[in-house]
Parts: C-alpha cells; structure tokens; sequence
C-alpha cells in the first residue's frame, strides 16, 4: 500500500457494526422516531370519528406504555431490514459484514425480548429462533462513512404491498390509481394509520427497493423534486378521503405520509411499487 | 354503545352485540395463529380431539413477544385474520364462539359467523403494549414446539375490543368505511 492509499482509507472493525445494529433494534422496537411520533400526534387532531379518535388516544397511550415499561410497541417485532451505506473509503476489519448485521439482530432480539418471527425456509418455515438472517442492502457511496439503518418491518402492512408494472400510457393517473388500489386492498389489515412508501420507475426490483427505502425517509421532509411533492401532497389527502381511518373502521386519518421515490427507467416500462407501513412505521439511523 | 362482556361467550350472549359496539371482555381466551389453525385442521382430519375445547371460547388471533421478568406475556396485540379464513368456518361449526383479530374475513367466514351465531371482534393493531397490560396471566396449554404461534390460555381483564361482523352478518369495516368516505376532490 502506498502512502497516499494509506491516507485515505478508513478503517472499521466491523464488531463496532454488531453493537449498533443490537442497540438499534431494541430502540426501533420501542421508541418511535422524533418525526413519526410529531407526525402522528399531528394526524391525530384532524380525525373526526368518534371511535377513530377513541383508536387513536389507545394508540397514543400504547406509545407510553411502550416507552415506560419496555414493552415493544407492537408484538411483530418484524423483519429486520438493515439498510448500509458504506462510504468508498471504508475498510472493514474483522468479521465478514453480514455476520456481524446478523450477530447485531440476533442480540437485539434475543436481549430486547423482541418476537423472533423468521423463518428459515419460506416451505419448510422453521423457526430459526433468533429473528435472523436480517434483509440487508448495501449501497456504496462516497466518503468515510458508514450510514447503518435499521427497519424492522412487520408483515400486517407488507403482506399488503403491491409491485404495478404500468406502461408507460398509463402515465402519473396510473400511478395515482395503482396508490389508491393497494391502500383500498390493504384497508384494515395493514393497521392503518399506515405509511405509505412509493417507488416508481426503474426496474422490477428497483420500484420495490424504492418503496421499501421511501418508508424511511424522515416523514417531515419533502421529495426535491416540484412535481412529486405535489403528488405525495395530493394522493395523502386522496387516501385520507377514502374513509379507512383508524384501525380500518372508518375515519378521517387513514394515513401519515406518503413518500415517494424515482429512479430513471426504460422507454418501454413504467413500474411502480407500494410498500405500505403501519402507523408503526420504524426506522432508526446512525453513521459511523 | 360501550359494554363489558365476559369470555366464554355464549350464542345468546353473542346474539346480543351489534357490529360497532365497542366491548371490554375479561375471562378466559385462547390464543392461536396460523401454524396453531394449520396442526388444528390436521387435528381435526386424522379424527383426533383437538387440544381445547371449542364450545363458547374464543379464540385470540396472536403471537406475543416474550415476557419480561415479572410480566405473563410481552407486546401482545391481534394479526391478520384473514390468514385464518381458511380454516375459519369448520371451528365455528364446531362450537367457537367469538374470535378476536384484525382485519376482513372471509365470505365464508361472515356466512359461518352467522350459520353458528358468533361475532368477530376486532382489536386495535399495533397496540401489542397496551394490550399486553389487560392480560392478567399466560400459561401455554398446546404446541409448544411452535413458539410464539403455541396455543395460550390468557385471564383477561377489560381487554378492549369492537364489534366488526356480528350474528346478523353486519360488518362495520364495510358501513363505517361508507359514513366517512368523500368525494373525490
């Protein structure tokens, strides 16, 4: 190695990996995050049924008790979907990087007495007993650093999540009624009020991983882009006039937010993906 | 309307709630979830008894997290029921009298709820942490083996509920769903 490569890498041991991902499973599990919790407080004001502002006061009340005596705020503890962002500069010492995301969720979930809801083979579902292996992305970035985010994902919303492979005719009204049609679908079982992640353009895979990231984007930041943000606005009001609310018996506040995600895509697609969330929608970041 | 009711419940007892009440049960319930209704049904085809008594329970749609030192049972909040649909109406034919989850059922499972007399009570989901604390006690009577999925005999007490489909076949999530739906903007 020569003197200016020995600059500029950064080294990590990568058990540095596994202690975050524990600390941060057992926090996703039981604290909301600032932006979710305001967010939702917010919504909360609007709702004009009578039982859906009674679901709503459970809902806040389910948040304390959570907070307080250290019960997670929902009994699927999820999936957990591990988001890295690895700077080019980065060099990991230690471990292989999966083993220590999975030694971290496997800690926090054992630790956390959080529900390991992972099986092994999707046929055969045995219990692997430990919540592993986790979903994890990798992304590589520039810089020195590690961005780590943790999303344990539960499967009422998920199971509800829809991929829409529109032509290109279909255009922004395709995509409009594809939002509504997987929120309608999803109605109470998703454990609304949902969160509703979008990703649009790309590929098969690339819509889907867009929707899935989308979901984890602070809810009180806006898309940079003039014309989707005007489309999260617009299909969050159109959504919250379908009636669902909370709990799915009927209301004014069916959902949070809607965050949407592009990506460039081909002359002959326009794929899209809705992955929904409940209103625990979990997220928890940290660089490193 | 607010009612207290107590688990078991019987036909008559079912009879008399309307879909939208909302209800705080205290009693015994059971609890079981997809793999419990999967070795129930297997149960039930090879002629064997099954490891509960159907007649007037109700039966939990949940999976908790583990229990705390201290505590009889972790996060404990209702899942989907409609994974449940499809073994639904051969345990109401059987006795069942009341099922607490969340979300839609079944054609079959409304004609089911009201062939037998039954109600499907919906808990509200993502409150696994306050559901947990109107759970007195937890004790795993079958299907150890399956972890969180076992079958578990739970003392309740005002564990809050609402009425969705009720014995006359009314399912709030469809009228409720109508009373606040608005037209396009």
């Amino acid at each position: 190695m020569d003197q200016e490569e020995e600059r500029i890498l950064r080294t990590i041991q990568t058990r540095e990996i596994t202690e975050n991902i524990r600390e941060m499973c057992i926090e996703a599990n039981h604290f909301l995050s600032q932006d979710m919790c305001r967010v939702f407080y917010q919504a909360a004001e609007k709702e004009e049924s009578p039982l859906g502002k009674q679901i709503l006061e459970q809902l806040k009340e389910n948040l304390q008790i959570a907070g307080e005596d250290r019960i997670p705020i929902c009994q699927d503890t999820g999936m957990a979907v591990i988001f890295l962002k690895i700077g080019q500069e980065v060099h990991f010492e230690g471990d292989s990087l999966a083993d220590v995301v999975n030694q971290g969720v496997r800690e926090g979930y054992t630790d956390g007495y959080l529900r390991k809801s992972v099986v092994k083979d999707p046929i055969e579902r045995e219990n692997t007993k430990d919540n592993t292996p986790a979903v994890i992305h990798y992304e590589i970035v520039d810089g020195d650093q590690v961005e780590i985010t943790v999303a344990p994902k539960g499967f009422g919303s998920e199971n509800m999540s829809r991929v829409f492979m529109l032509k290109p005719a279909d255009g922004i009204e395709g995509v409009k009624n594809a939002i509504l049609t997987a929120v309608k679908d999803a109605g109470p079982n998703a454990c609304p009020p949902m969160v509703v992640g979008v990703g649009i353009g790309g590929t098969f895979e690339k819509c889907a991983l867009m929707a899935k990231h989308a979901l984890t984007r602070n809810l009180e930041e806006e898309s940079p882009v003039p014309y989707v943000r005007d489309l999260e606005k617009e299909m969050l009001d159109k959504i919250n006039r379908l009636g669902i609310g909370p709990g799915g018996l009927g209301g004014t506040v069916t959902a949070l937010a809607v965050n949407i995600e592009t990506y460039p895509t081909h002359i002959a697609g326009l794929p899209m993906a809705v992955n929904i969330c409940c209103h625990v929608n979990r997220h928890v970041r940290r660089v490193i | 309307m607010n009612k207290k009711i107590h688990a078991p419940i019987s036909h008559e007892e079912a009879a008399d709630l309307r879909a939208g009440d909302y209800v705080y049960i205290t009693g015994t319930i059971y609890t079981a979830r997809d793999a419990a209704h999967k070795r129930m049904q297997e149960t039930l085809d090879r002629g064997e008894p099954l490891p509960l008594d159907l007649k007037n329970n109700v039966i939990y749609y949940m999976g908790p997290s583990p229990a705390r030192k201290g505590r009889p049972i972790g996060s404990a909040g209702p899942t989907t029921a409609s994974r449940m649909d499809k073994y639904t109406p051969r345990l109401l034919d059987l006795g069942l009298g009341a099922m607490i989850g969340k979300g839609k059922r079944s054609q079959a499972v409304k004609d089911a709820i009201v062939r037998s007399g039954s109600v499907y009570f919906a808990a509200v989901g993502g409150a696994g942490a306050l559901l947990s604390k109107r759970i007195l006690s937890s004790e795993v009577i079958a299907y150890d083996d399956l972890g969180t999925e076992a079958i578990r005999r739970l003392e309740v007490e005002d564990f809050p509920a609402v009425v969705v489909i009720d014995s006359l076949g009314n399912d709030l999530y469809e009228t409720a769903v109508l009373q606040y739906r608005k037209q396009e903007a």
